[in-house]
């Protein structure tokens, strides 16, 4: 199949109302000698959940770090809600690959962090925290200590923190992939109900093809380095199926063995 | 230990050597060993005495002083050498030859420079201990993972939140085993520095008990430095102890 070279420009007749929450202009990045992105652009539609996907060593993770304002680009800009990024801010919230939590601190301080940085007050912050630590299936393990959960709890912890902050735009660097394969399906089905109830944008680096069309209303595909957007792909036909037959939708199926068809030249 | 299939308690072996030494004693080998329950002797009956007093509060005062000075100003310093690449090119050089530096030798110069008195040993005291708390707090706040330091900021950490909230804890394993091995320090600082000084203290006892070749006595001193330094470090290993659960994970 040949690659549409996709540039990100809105053309869809029927969405031109559709805003974007955040817009990656010719973004490039280089550490030292080596260019991990070069003159990336990519549009994230408001509510919606957008997969980033790609091997390895591509520049994910420096991708979703750019957007978040931990990393300044190389040249080119970011703009969230129309306004360019220079920092971190309020408006959005990233789960980290390693997790990032607090060793010294049980689960409850943790997913509570960002709300204790943000001053709000002890018990508020709590019920909330409390809230999400349910919303993720972690209820009773609240004054537990990071040591004491498995690598898949930690995740979720992290995941939870990033939700209890209210940000408009979520950021997860593979928030699955320490999880087994039975409660990443799991995850995978909350997410979508999460992405259909609360008005948030997603950004969701994945290394799964399967992962990826299952959760996604937008998927980028990032080539090798220096990474660009190579294409994008809407599976917007089994978006509104239920959450049990998409896997068995031809559609589906379809979608994955493009993409996988795309990326496996990479591979050999 | 184990013997005979019994788990014996921690350090029983020192009944072993207890009892070598009140047989040694007991023999007469040379005056220097009295038999060891004849020190204990000495020890129960000196150490209520004022001048057995006199000399442990004035120790423990210069101790105290000398340790909490090194902690006060190692630690920040510590900390701000692992955040500031400046601060660390211009200090580090000097933290390691003080490190090394048979600090016995400055002895005489500080005498000069502060006196014969209590002051001297307080800042013989603090020189053997802070270095090591220097070097141990910079090599924490170096090693906090990357990942923590951009969690704290990307949900808006201030600059002093970060710093009571995530370096600092981050780097306490490594901070309280720092302190740990200056405070061991301290103890062979705050005694060398008496004994070169020997008016003030244990310094003074020494002199006194190894002048009348009072064996005894001078046993009965040693014993009783030699637990409360060994008691001291205990505690600090302990205070280690309990936050090493999370020093592998972070
Ligand atoms: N701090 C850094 N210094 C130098 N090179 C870096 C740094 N961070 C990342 N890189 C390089 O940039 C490239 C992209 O890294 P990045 O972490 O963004 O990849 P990724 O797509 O997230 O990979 P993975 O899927 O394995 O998480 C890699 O080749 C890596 O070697
Ligand atoms: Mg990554």
């Amino acid at each position: 199949m040949a690659m549409s070279q996709t540039r990100v420009a809105p053309k869809r007749g029927d969405e031109h109302d559709v805003e974007y929450a955040v817009s990656v202009r010719d973004v490039s990045k280089n550490y030292g000698d080596v260019e991990a992105l070069k003159d990336l652009s990519l549009d994230f539609p408001r509510g919606q959940l957008t997969s980033i996907l790609g091997p390895s060593g591509c520049g994910k993770t420096t991708l979703l770090k750019i957007i978040a304002g931990l990393l300044s680009p190389t040249s080119g800009e970011v703009e969230v809600n129309g306004k360019a990024v220079t920092g971190p801010g309020p408006d959005r919230a990233f789960v980290f690959q390693d997790f990032a939590l607090l060793p010294w601190a049980s689960v409850i301080r943790n997913v509570a962090f960002g709300l204790e940085l943000r001053g709000v007050a002890r018990s508020e912050r709590e019920s909330i925290a409390q809230k999400y630590i349910q919303n993720v299936g972690l209820g009773g393990f609240e004054n537990s200590f990071p040591h004491e959960l498995s690598g898949g709890m930690r995740q979720r912890v992290g995941l939870a923190r990033a939700l209890s902050v209210d940000a408009q735009v979520l950021l997860m660097d593979e928030p699955f992939s320490a999880v087994d394969e039975q409660t990443r399906r799991k995850f995978q089905e909350d997410l979508l109900s999460l992405v259909q109830q609360e008005s948030r944008t997603f950004i969701f680096v994945t290394h799964s093809i399967e992962e990826a069309v299952y959760v996604s209303d937008q998927i980028a595909i990032l080539l090798p380095r220096p990474s660009r957007v190579s294409e994008i792909i809407k599976p917007t036909g089994i978006r509104n199926k239920g959450t049990d037959d998409i896997r068995r939708d031809p559609e589906y199926l379809d979608i994955v063995d493009r993409i996988w068809a795309s990326l496996r030249s990479y591979v050999e | 230990m184990k013997v005979l299939g019994y788990q014996l308690p921690g350090m029983s072996s020192l009944i072993l050597w207890g009892l070598l030494w009140e047989i040694v004693g007991r023999l007469g080998v040379t005056f220097f060993i009295p038999p060891l329950s004849e020190v204990f002797q000495t020890l129960f009956s000196i150490i209520g005495t004022p001048v057995f007093l006199k000399a442990i509060s004035e120790t423990a005062y210069a101790f105290v002083a000398g340790v909490t000075s090194a902690i006060v100003i190692g630690v920040p310093v510590g900390i701000l050498m692992g955040k500031s690449r400046l601060l660390d090119e211009l200090l580090l050089p000097w933290v390691n030859i003080f490190l090394s530096a048979p600090l016995t030798a400055l002895v005489p110069v500080l005498m000069v420079l502060f006196g014969f008195g209590m002051k001297s040993i307080i800042i013989i005291t603090t020189l053997f201990a802070i270095w090591i708390i220097i070097l141990n707090s910079r090599a924490g706040v170096m090693q906090i993972n990357r990942s923590l330091v951009e969690m704290a900021h990307c949900f808006g950490a201030s600059p002093m939140d970060a710093f009571t909230k995530v370096y600092f804890w981050a780097a306490l394993p490594e901070i309280l085993g720092g302190i740990r091995i200056g405070v061991i320090r301290a103890v062979k600082g705050v005694i060398i520095g008496q004994l070169l000084i020997s008016i003030v203290g244990f310094g003074a006892l020494f002199e006194l008990y190894s002048a009348n070749f009072l064996m005894g006595h001078f046993w009965a001193v040693l014993i009783v430095l030699f637990a409360l330094a060994f008691t001291i470090s205990e505690f600090l290993a302990y205070l280690e102890r309990r936050v090493r659960y999370y020093a592998s994970e972070r």
